[in-house]
């Protein structure tokens, strides 16, 4: 449109009116719209990559020895029961064990290892058992627990969802499959007191289990599957049901079940009375009571250590490495006889 | 310009000539345009001024540009965007989500941002349309004159109906296509602007028909009549007015006017990376088939197996008959993530904002003109990166287009050799004033014998308004010789010699085409009623037509030593024609004009047959320098691995001098020119216009060999359609072209090409309005290429790979759980966080980092050589792609592990594993990118960090609310060491991704200097790709007709 250049408008101005309307076009400017903002353009030069290495292998080292130690400083006792605890070697044996009548009785002795200071958590650890199945998981109704009025809310249980055309209150798999072996602690015949309060999160007490909900219909289907559960107490106050509803991500996790409030001291026996109900033995799932203290970090877990410990090594190996290689062989920062087309003239 | 044409006016049966209709255009200040008609059979009788029959007979004048209306937008563009399969997809998925049993999250997770992208894209067509509505209103309701019933009334353009008489003042633009029917000059002449419809902004005229000569304005107002034309079509031509008033009678309105037919709607063209990442997407989508199929198959075997025992599971003895389907289906819903649902509305996003960047660039804005750069196109600018062939014209592209008369030949004898400038010379002007009857003749032809109309400033000035800028100058060069053209008035020249007026009367032009390459005009000097014929053209058109005997061997070579100049070289001819051949030559050539079929064919052969024996009187050479800075820029494009091709309408000798003048061709030996070969990769061939159609029709396979060895080509001679069968020819061979342009005949090549470049030149803006992007000059190509172009490149190249990293990344990490959870389809993710992390998370970090700048723009043009990287496709390809495919892996590896090792046992709860997962993705985000980015602004440093802290406040909050499965999770998490543990840990991994693999070790061997970058990321990706081998080898073989692609 610079045909005015050199030829000058027309005495009519028809042609005169377009030059300035394209001029007031012209953008504006700002340091943005030129793509000239101030930045920062850090290199990775060999100086940068070693401090780099070394500044995380300094910080990664102290905190990985701090986890293992702290991991390390947790005393644990795992006992794995199941397999005792029957008097049979085939599974179909066992299977047939669990689910028949009969007293389930069964008796343990744990040795402490070292002095275990309160409180001393106690869980139960079960194997191979899918709480994450899709089946399982969704198998539950939220609105259910938590209000009284919603008692009939059980689309989402099938297949727990109704007993005797009535709805069941807790419904659903997960209710359904409680876990139900019960734990008794003795020291020299002295009965250690299980505090079984406050083993739940308190916000599920308090927001998802509601207060008027009680159990109603429950287990009285043609399957039983785990606990009963005490129809005169509230869900909210059914902290073994509260822990269980917390479904575990992986196939292999631990439940709250109780704390024991006093020290125990190494070397201690401690006599378990436990009683066998809950049926892993078709699955070939693994039953433990574990005995543990915490500490900062949780309870007994030596990765998040070691993984610190190998990847600052790793990284110290790497800058010392990496050093070496710079003293030995050096190389100008920025050396353009190293650029692809100056090593292998006419490009590609 | 006019076309003979019968039409009738009821009452009084009058052949007329001339016909003109005039129009409209909406979109600029200025308008307008006229047209001749393609013949059809189909007519339409155009009752003037009939206030009874125009109503209802053709549509109002109101126009509309809209694409939607209010009540289909919703239907149409819902069914514009489910046409594309992508969308499909998605929409199958998200029905699919519907059913309760085989969903794995809220239907939402996918509805969500499905109903937000189609939102996105629904408001930019909208605001679009909405814009074209307002644009349409605008130029509807503009106020005109027309005669209504007698009277002259202000009524709004859109209610003007055929036939109705419009009156326009000066400077009016025309509201739709008129036919002129009076004007205030008392020839009826009225001269038009016609740049709103080819660009052109000189004045061309237009006459009124005769019979209309001379009827009073008044009268005009009760005229009636019939106008017989064709049915609208789209064959536009050019015309206008410009006088103190017009009145004209409407023919064609509102979308049937000339413009409305013409205007076409642009194919989209889709760009090397788009096709790439169809491709990808493609391959990802078989990857996610197979994985589909592999857990599907997994999930059923393990439910038969395992789930049967699992008691708790409660799974029932016999399912539905669609049971062996709810598995593979859930996991197409689980993996349905991988294909990014962001990716097509994140490209369009940054897309646009690459074009606002081409649009502010102040580096290039003509200074002269203050005309800025313009991206008409908006989705192709990462192609200006990749662009392997250039294809330029010639004139006004490379030069200047400011044509000044330098030398001339008259009668053998050479002027301005001297002294460079023919103007300047004495012997010249020595002549002239002694009256030598040759030179006298040679400077007549140069003022009259052309299409320039003076005009005269208020100063009193005279001005040249030219279509051709050779014959402007030549017109100026003989106003110089004191042989001044000083008025045109109708028919009748004024021509001023040394202060005596020469009258001659103009009978025919005998108009310049392509293919004659001449033009002629038929005058009678006034003085002596002597009928001569003015003839100038190329030399190929006048000299073989030279009166036998005359010696043209000087001219020949005269033109010949011209050329080697570079200069434009024109030979003038003269005839005097007896008055019978005369007579008898112009009742056929008035038959030819008026003819209906062929009629340019037909024309030029009666042209032809008065066009001989002419008397060679000499030759002139005119300069067209060269644009500022176009050596330069050829130079450092050429640096940066693109070939040029030159096509232009020149003369070989010309284009070759032009070429060794702007680094086209490295200069050598004369003679050896023409093949050149300086090493086996630098081959450079000239060819002109016939040899192009013989080699196009009949060895077409070995000049593509040919056109592939070669790095530099010239192509001289060559019509407007050979080139764009050249552009074509490189296209086929896969190569990325660029044509550049600046005027109407290089329309055709900018539109075939990849990427079209126009200069908005003083040839118009025809090519400017075609292309994908206009500039100013010729020079800032390279800017557009090196810096706009390449970073483009690099940055859509990232963000696109990085979608599919973001979005494989998180799949990876749900088909990890699957297999920890029994096979079954359990989603780890609840659906606010799949939903958040693809829409939110993720996509303004990398959003933003697009603002990157991997070198500076400076050290760009230093090293043009860096653009091969971009050209040869090395950061964007299978093996590139397959690293990130790999990354995304390895980080779901890392993620997943350290997620349920360090979240085991008694934590391991689900919402607390899940949610350290997606902080681990989102901290590892974090990182990949900022490692990405080589430059951080403060818009960059906040997207990036903004986002991680945002991420961690939305969580927080979502995690107070009771109802929401995450309640307190968040708070539970951040209260715990171990978490903030863990999350260094992620970060670590991604250092242990540079570390280990011998990245980090070509870094310190080969520190980053300008470009190594470049070798290092290539490296790595080799490396990762051994890690790969097995998906890379399914990917490949998808793309395996690619593999030979990437050097």
């Amino acid at each position: 449109m610079n045909s005015n250049a050199t030829t000058t408008s027309l005495g009519t101005g028809s042609a005169e009116s377009s030059a300035p309307r394209r001029n007031s076009k012209r953008p504006k400017y700002s340091r943005f719209t030129q793509q000239e903002l101030p930045a920062c353009k850090p290199i990775l030069t060999p100086r940068w990559v070693i401090t780099a290495f070394l500044l995380v292998s300094v910080i990664f080292i102290p905190i990985g020895v701090a986890s293992l130690l702290a991991s390390r400083k947790v005393v644990e006792i795992v006992d794995r029961y199941d397999a005792e605890c029957v008097n049979a070697t085939t599974k179909s044996e066992r299977v047939k064990y669990i689910q028949g009548p009969g007293d389930k009785t069964c008796n343990r002795t744990l040795r402490v290892p070292k002095h275990m200071k309160a409180p001393v958590h106690i869980y139960y650890q079960l194997d191979n058992f899918y709480q994450n199945h899709r089946r399982y998981v969704k198998s539950r109704s939220d609105e259910q627990l938590r209000d009284n009025h919603s008692a009939s809310e059980v689309s989402s249980c099938k297949p727990e969802d109704t007993a005797n055309g009535n709805p069941i209150v807790p419904c659903g798999l997960i209710a359904w499959s409680l876990f139900n072996d019960t734990y008794s602690f003795a020291i020299n015949n002295r009965n250690l007191t299980v505090n079984k309060k406050g083993i739940s999160w308190k916000s599920d007490r308090d927001h998802k289990f509601g207060k008027d909900v009680y159990p109603k219909n429950f287990q009285n289907g043609t399957l039983i599957g785990g606990a009963h559960l005490n129809s005169s107490m509230s869900l909210h106050e059914q902290e073994d049901l509260i822990v269980w509803m917390r479904t575990a991500a992986l196939p292999t996790f631990r439940k709250f079940y109780g704390k024991i409030e006093e020290d125990l001291q190494a070397n201690d026996v401690i006599h378990v009375t436990l009683k066998n109900y809950y049926n892993t033995y078709s699955f070939n799932g693994k039953k433990m009571l574990v005995l543990s203290t915490t500490s900062w970090l949780g309870g007994k877990n030596n990765f998040l250590g070691i993984a610190y410990l190998s990847v600052g090594g790793l990284c110290f190996f790497l800058a010392m490495l990496f050093s070496l290689i710079y003293l030995v062989k050096p190389r100008r920062l920025g050396d353009p006889s190293y650029l692809s087309w100056n090593r292998n003239p006419g490009g590609h | 310009m006019g076309e003979d044409r019968n039409f009738n006016i009821r009452h009084s049966p009058v052949r007329y000539t001339q016909e003109q209709e005039k129009q409209r255009c909406w979109k600029e200040a200025k308008g307008s345009v006229q047209l001749f008609f393609a013949w059809s059979d189909l007519r339409r009788y155009v009752y003037i001024n009939d206030d009874d029959l125009v109503q209802e007979l053709y549509c109002d004048n109101r126009i509309s540009n809209r694409k939607y209306s209010l009540f289909n937008f919703v239907p149409k563009n819902l069914w514009e965007q489910f046409s594309r399969f992508m969308n499909q997809y998605f929409l199958l998925i998200a029905c699919l989500q519907l059913w309760s049993l085989i969903t794995p999250v809220n239907p939402a997770s996918t509805w969500g941002p499905l109903i937000f992208i189609f939102a996105v894209s629904a408001t930019k067509e909208a605001w679009d349309d909405y814009n074209r509505y307002l644009s349409d209103k605008k130029a509807n309701e503009k106020e005109v004159w027309v005669v209504k019933h007698g009277i002259k009334k202000h009524i709004q353009a859109q209610h003007i109906h055929v036939g109705n008489i419009v009156w326009l003042r000066e400077n009016d633009e025309v509201p739709c296509d008129l036919v002129l029917l009076g004007t205030s000059d008392s020839q009826g002449l009225c001269f038009a602007e016609t740049s709103a419809l080819d660009g052109e902004t000189d004045l061309k005229t237009r006459v009124i028909p005769s019979a209309c000569m001379g009827i009073d304005s008044e009268l005009l107002h009760k005229i009636k009549g019939v106008i017989e034309c064709p049915n609208p079509d789209k064959d536009i031509r050019r015309f206008d007015a410009n006088l103190q008033w017009a009145c004209g009678v409407a023919v064609y309105t509102g979308n049937e006017t000339k413009l409305g037919m013409s205007r076409g709607i642009p194919e989209p063209k889709l760009t090397a990376v788009d096709a790439m990442i169809d491709k990808l997407t493609g391959a990802i989508f078989v990857f996610q088939i197979v994985v589909v199929t592999v857990l599907g198959i997994a999930g059923n075997i393990w439910k038969d197996t395992e789930a049967r025992k699992q008691w708790y599971v409660a799974y029932p003895e016999e399912g539905p008959w669609y049971e062996l389907l709810v598995i593979p289906l859930r996991f197409e819903l689980l993996c349905s993530i991988m294909i990014p649902i962001s990716i097509k509305v994140s490209l369009d996003f940054v897309k646009s904002l690459y074009a606002k960047f081409i649009d502010w660039d102040h580096e290039m804005i003509d200074q002269e003109t203050g005309v800025s750069s313009h991206a008409t196109n908006t989705a192709i600018s990462e192609d200006l990166g990749q662009v392997e062939y250039i294809l330029t014209d010639k004139t006004g592209t490379l030069t200047d287009n400011k044509m000044i008369f330098k030398r001339c030949c008259i009668g053998g004898i050479f002027c301005g050799n001297e002294c460079g400038d023919a103007l300047k010379d004495v012997v010249l002007h020595g002549a002239v004033s002694n009256g030598s009857p040759d030179v006298l003749r040679f400077i007549t032809v140069m003022a009259i014998c052309n299409t320039v109309i003076p005009t005269r400033s208020k100063s009193g000035e005279i001005l040249y308004k030219a279509q051709s800028q050779d014959e402007e100058a030549l017109v100026k060069a003989a106003a110089c010789l004191h042989m001044v053209l000083v008025k045109k008035n109708a028919n009748v020249l004024e021509i001023n010699f040394n202060g005596s007026a020469i009258h001659f009367e103009v009978l025919d032009t005998l108009e310049f085409t392509s293919d004659r390459k001449r033009m002629s005009v038929v005058v009678k000097d006034c003085q002596n009623g002597k009928i001569i014929l003015l003839s100038k053209g190329a030399d190929e058109a006048i000299l073989p037509y030279a009166l036998s005997g005359q010696e043209i061997r000087t001219f020949t070579e005269a033109v010949e030593q011209y050329a080697q100049l570079g200069l434009r070289t024109l030979c003038l001819a003269w005839r005097e024609l007896e008055e019978d051949e005369y007579r008898e030559w112009s009742l056929v050539f008035k038959e030819a004009c008026s003819a209906l079929v062929d009629r340019e064919w037909r024309i030029a052969e009666v042209c032809q047959r008065i066009e001989h024996d002419l008397e060679i009187l000499g030759v002139t050479a005119i300069e067209d320098r060269l644009q500022d800075g176009v050596p330069e820029a050829i130079e450092t494009l050429r640096k940066a691995g693109i070939n040029f091709w030159m096509l232009t309408g020149d003369k070989q000798s010309t284009a070759i001098q032009i070429a060794l003048s702007c680094n086209f061709v490295s200069p050598e030996p004369k003679g050896q020119i023409l093949i050149t070969i300086a090493e086996p990769k630098d081959v450079a061939f000239v060819i002109d216009g016939w040899a192009l159609e013989i080699v196009l029709k009949h060895y077409r396979r070995a000049f593509t060999e040919l056109a592939m060895l070669s790095k530099t080509a010239i192509c001289c001679r060559v019509t407007p359609s050979q080139k764009a069968q050249v552009v074509e020819l490189l296209k086929l061979c896969e190569y990325r072209t660029l044509a550049i342009g600046d005027g109407g005949n290089d329309v055709r090549m900018i539109q075939q090409a990849d990427i079209g470049v126009g200069i908005s030149g003083r040839e118009g803006l025809q090519a400017a309005r075609a292309a994908d992007y206009s500039i100013g000059k010729f020079r800032f190509l390279t800017r557009l290429i090196l810096v706009h172009g390449r970073y483009s490149y690099i940055r859509t190249v990232f963000l696109s790979q990085y979608s599919f990293y973001k979005s494989l990344i998180i799949c990876f990490i749900q088909i990890f759980f699957s297999l920890v959870s029994g096979v079954s389809g359990t989603s780890l993710f609840n659906s606010v966080s799949l939903m958040a992390y693809n829409v939110f998370y993720t996509s303004v970090p990398v959003l933003v980092s697009v603002l990157d700048k991997d070198l500076s723009e400076r050290t760009v043009i230093q090293h043009p050589q860096i653009l091969f990287y971009c050209q040869a496709g090395r950061l964007f390809n299978p093996m590139t792609f397959a690293g990130w495919f790999g990354r995304s892996l390895f980080h779901a590896i890392v993620v997943f592990v350290i997620s349920i090792h360090a979240h085991g046992y008694e934590k391991s709860e689900m919402e607390e594993v899940a949610m350290v997962a997606l902080s681990g993705c989102i901290w590892l985000q974090a990182f990949v990118v900022t490692l990405e980015t080589n430059s951080f602004t403060i818009l960059q440093l906040l997207a990036i960090w903004g986002n991680l802290l945002s991420f961690y406040i939305i969580n927080l909050i979502v995690s107070t609310i009771p109802s929401a499965g995450m309640y307190t999770i968040m708070f539970r998490l951040c209260r715990q060491p171990s978490y903030w543990i863990t999350m260094f840990l992620f970060d670590s991994f991604l250092l242990e991704l540079k570390s280990p693999s011998p990245e980090l070790i070509v870094f310190l061997l080969y520190p980053k200097g300008i470009l190594e970058k470049f070798f290092i990321t290539e490296q790595t990706k080799h490396v990762i790709a051994n890690w790969m081998t097995c998906l890379i080898l399914a990917i490949l073989w998808c793309n395996r007709g690619h593999i030979g692609y990437q050097h």
